[in-house]
């Protein structure tokens, strides 16, 4: 990495700090200094985080794993954590979350995302095929609470489906490098050995003191360890892991997670639970109108799609969004649609992008949508 | 598999007949049309103008992208790289052609701020973007006015009603005279000084109007919205005269005893010029884009129920075009394009002079008036326009302090009541 001395890095967070301060942005009132150090350098802004990308490594056929170099605003991440991945095609950021999959005890100033490519997946898909290396990313801070406890116990359980292994990688690699002494359990199933994220590190900590690691390919029934067919607690029990005795982390398809959760519960072990959904929104642009529901995710309000515009419907659920023109002209009323896919009512177009901003004066949802209101 | 497949059939809309319509003016009588645009065309034509127009609007919108980014984005960046060397500049008034220089591109790197970025972002042109920097919400410019305030006063009340008398609160600012059709007042006498007045200190105009002090001694608008909306100004107004007339004055005292006492005082009024600048060009290219002697202007009763084709040439009757070259275009942030601007206010003003030639292919088509002409044309036409409109009416009903209008709106009052 960057040899930086001592000095260097105290003399450069003084004057982040510096250019972060209130005097500076009053002087540079109404906007924010990354408003103009933007303009400089991408990678320059104080407050906003930003990542090179430093490789795209292809794990299968279908997931790559991004290296990145965030700059200094980046404040780091605990193992299980994710952040907000936008990448700008033509023009438009798309913004995705991804789980953090390197281990959080990496000193090199990097880290890494893996990303699953979905079939119609806009930017799994880009990031997967095109995303090259030397292209800046725009990222939030780390979050979320899917970690582990500031004492981390002995014993764990680790277990996931599919692309849902890649915050319990970030775990495991960095309870590996942590030097942990006690009994990781960490249990993944994949359709196939073909289909595996990180197999050749797997294959590698195969033989490690401090976890053991089974993995089962639900296609492949011949090819795993003694473990078969999807997860069910008999897998558990033969893996002699006791539920009320073990914290564990689940992440996956959610029937995955769901089966986990009923096993925990049905043993009182509800609390030893800890659960991550990677929510990939399903959109049926064929559902008649009235289907699904409008989630207002700020307002934590949930409503049955009655088919009419989102501002109306919010407005009758009590909500009270700003609007003006009603008739998609003045731009009051723009939300961020979470996910989901919406009509125009003038245009009749559906757009189903994550992450992006619409008139709700003008939409109506189609299916499942949630908005941040 | 997504994304290809027809989409299911939709109603179609108009102005009026969905709940999208802006509200106040959809008429008592449901039955009642519009008769807007019947002078040039009939109901069906008006249909089909409307729906070419959204044809118009549809086709640039698929068709934006990453050369639309890369330009808003490469604006932003000389806006920026102006600002930085122009204050730099300022700190120089003790060898004058670099202060002048500074004062010229502060100057510019404020119109460039307010009209090409600031006003457009604020339209949300760029939200199809999803940057934040250029998010329309998000979004406040370098001028006294908050933005939220002007959004809804310039967006909303202006863009939506737009020249209807007694709804567009921009038919001359409740100060002058500009239509025909207005009422006249004595103060309106004044029409030109204060007209002259208004361009020196636009942006304090522009920040006024948006507190919407009239509406609230009206009692059209809540006391606490009324506060909320002076609060917001205040805070606006301070963080404005702490950058430009303390902050930055005040860096340059550490040059003082190199140089000389008034170097503060310099900077100080360097700043004063650049937006007196800002102000008098902005308020030249607002006053043509609207106030033109032949732009229409629109009864409120004749507006109700009007269909989108209606609204569509509503816009396109009551703006007005400045022609000049790509620069001065972009010095107006291409509101030289008003009339563009007005049919698709959230298309980026980039792409006004492209759409510019479908406007004309239809004004052609259905013999309509399409007003442009050189700033100089303009401005004349503006202050003709002006001047005239203050000279006292003979006709009492035209002036709004004569017993008979008064006995007019009396009548009317107690026709409401009734
Ligand atoms: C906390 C969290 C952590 C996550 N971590 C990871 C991770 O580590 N690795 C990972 O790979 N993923 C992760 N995800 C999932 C990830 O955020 C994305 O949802 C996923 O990669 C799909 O994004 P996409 O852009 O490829 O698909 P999108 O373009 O968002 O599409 C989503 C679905 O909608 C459908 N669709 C898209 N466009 C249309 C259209 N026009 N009409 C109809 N249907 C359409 C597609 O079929 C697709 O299945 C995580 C999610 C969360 C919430
Ligand atoms: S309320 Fe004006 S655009 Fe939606």
């Amino acid at each position: 990495m960057h040899a930086c001395s001592l000095s260097e890095e105290a003399a450069i967070s003084v004057i982040r700090r510096l250019l972060g301060s209130r005097a500076v942005a009053a002087l540079t009132s109404p906007h924010s200094v990354d408003h103009y150090l933007e303009y400089l350098h991408p990678m320059l802004t104080v407050a906003l985080v930003r990542a090179r990308v430093v490789e795209v490594i292809r794990d299968t056929a279908q997931a790559s794993t991004v290296v990145l170099r965030p700059n200094g605003a980046w404040d780091g991440f605990a193992a299980g954590q994710h952040v907000q991945f936008g990448v700008e095609v033509d023009g438009t950021r798309r913004i995705r979350c991804f789980s953090v999959s390197s281990s959080a005890a990496r000193a090199d100033g990097t880290f890494s995302v893996s990303v699953k490519a979905h079939p119609d997946g806009y930017v799994s898909q880009f990031v997967h095929r095109d995303l090259r290396p030397g292209t800046i990313v725009r990222l939030s801070q780390a979050g979320g609470e899917f970690v582990l406890p500031a004492r981390v116990p002995d014993d764990l359980l680790l277990l996931s489906g599919g692309s849902g292994i890649t915050p319990l990688m970030s775990m495991l690699r960095t309870l590996r490098d942590t030097g942990h002494r006690g009994r990781v359990t960490f249990l993944h199933y994949a359709r196939s050995r073909a289909d595996e994220m990180f197999t050749a590190e797997l294959d590698q900590l195969a033989g490690a003191e401090f976890a053991h690691l089974h993995r089962v390919y639900t296609r492949e029934p011949g090819r795993g360890g003694e473990l078969t067919g999807r997860f069910t607690p008999e897998h558990l029990e033969r893996l002699g892991v006791d539920p009320a005795a073990t914290l564990g982390y689940v992440c996956g398809p959610a029937g995955l997670i769901a089966t986990v959760r009923d096993t925990y519960e049905r043993l009182g072990a509800g609390a030893m639970l800890r659960t991550e959904h990677f929510k990939v929104p399903a959109v049926d642009t064929d559902a008649a109108d009235a289907t699904g529901a409008l989630t207002f995710d700020e307002s934590d309000v949930v409503v049955d799609n009655d088919g009419g515009t989102i501002l109306r419907q919010a407005e009758a659920a009590g909500l009270r969004p700003d609007f003006g023109c009603r008739m998609g002209v003045c731009n009051t009323c723009a939300v961020k649609k979470n996910h989901g896919a919406v009509r125009h009512v003038i245009s009749g177009d559906v757009s189903a992008n994550t992450d992006e901003t619409i008139k709700i004066c003008v939409n109506v949802p189609v299916g499942d949508v949630s908005m941040a209101l | 598999m997504f994304g290809k497949r027809k989409p299911a059939p939709i109603e179609p809309l108009s102005a009026s007949s969905h709940d999208e319509a802006p509200k106040p003016l959809v008429g008592a009588d449901a039955e009642k049309r519009s008769p807007i645009g019947l002078d040039y065309m009939s109901y069906e034509q008006l249909e089909e103008f409307g729906n070419e127009l959204d044809t118009v609007r549809r086709r640039v919108l698929d068709d934006l992208g990453q050369t639309d980014a890369d330009y808003i984005r490469r604006v932003i960046k000389v806006q920026r790289a102006f600002e930085v060397l122009g204050r730099i500049g300022l700190f120089f008034p003790f060898f004058w052609p670099v202060f002048v220089a500074g004062i010229a591109l502060l100057a510019l790197a404020k119109i460039l701020e307010n009209m090409e970025i600031g006003h457009n972002v604020m339209h949300g042109q760029y939200d199809w973007m999803n940057d934040p920097m250029v998010d329309g919400k998000r979004y406040e410019w370098d001028i006294v006015a908050p933005a939220q305030d002007w959004k809804h006063g310039h967006n909303y009340v202006h863009h939506t009603y737009t020249n209807i008398h007694g709804m567009d609160r921009d038919i001359g600012y409740n100060l002058f005279r500009i239509d025909k059709d207005q009422p006249w007042y004595p103060s309106h006498r004044f029409n030109l000084p204060l007209a002259f007045g208004l361009m020196l200190v636009f942006e304090w105009g522009v920040m006024y109007h948006g507190v919407e002090l009239d509406e609230y001694l009206a009692g059209r608008l809540p006391k606490d919205e009324f506060q909320a909306r002076k609060k917001r100004a205040l805070r606006k107004i301070g963080r404005q005269l702490l950058k430009d007339y303390l902050l930055f004055p005040a860096l340059t005292l550490p040059l003082v005893p190199f140089t000389s006492w008034w170097v503060p005082l310099a900077v100080l009024g360097g700043n004063a010029i650049a937006n007196v600048i800002r102000n008098i060009w902005a308020f030249n290219v607002i006053f043509c884009g609207h106030f033109p002697a032949d732009v229409e202007t629109f009864a409120k009763e004749d507006a109700e129920n009007e269909t989108r084709g209606q609204w569509y040439l509503r816009q396109l009757l009551g703006s007005a075009n400045i022609s000049g070259s790509r620069l001065f275009h972009l010095l107006t942030g291409n509101l030289s394009h008003q009339i563009e601007h007005h049919l698709f206010p959230d298309i980026p003003a980039r792409r006004y002079p492209e759409v510019a030639r479908d406007v004309r292919r239809l004004v052609e088509k259905y013999g309509l008036q399409y007003n442009t002409g050189r700033l100089s044309k303009q401005l004349l036409s503006v202050a003709r326009q002006l001047a005239t409109l203050a000279v006292r009416p003979d006709d009492p009903y035209q002036r709004g302090n004569s017993p008979e209008s008064k006995a007019l709106r009396r009548a009317r009052r107690e026709r409401q009541a009734a």
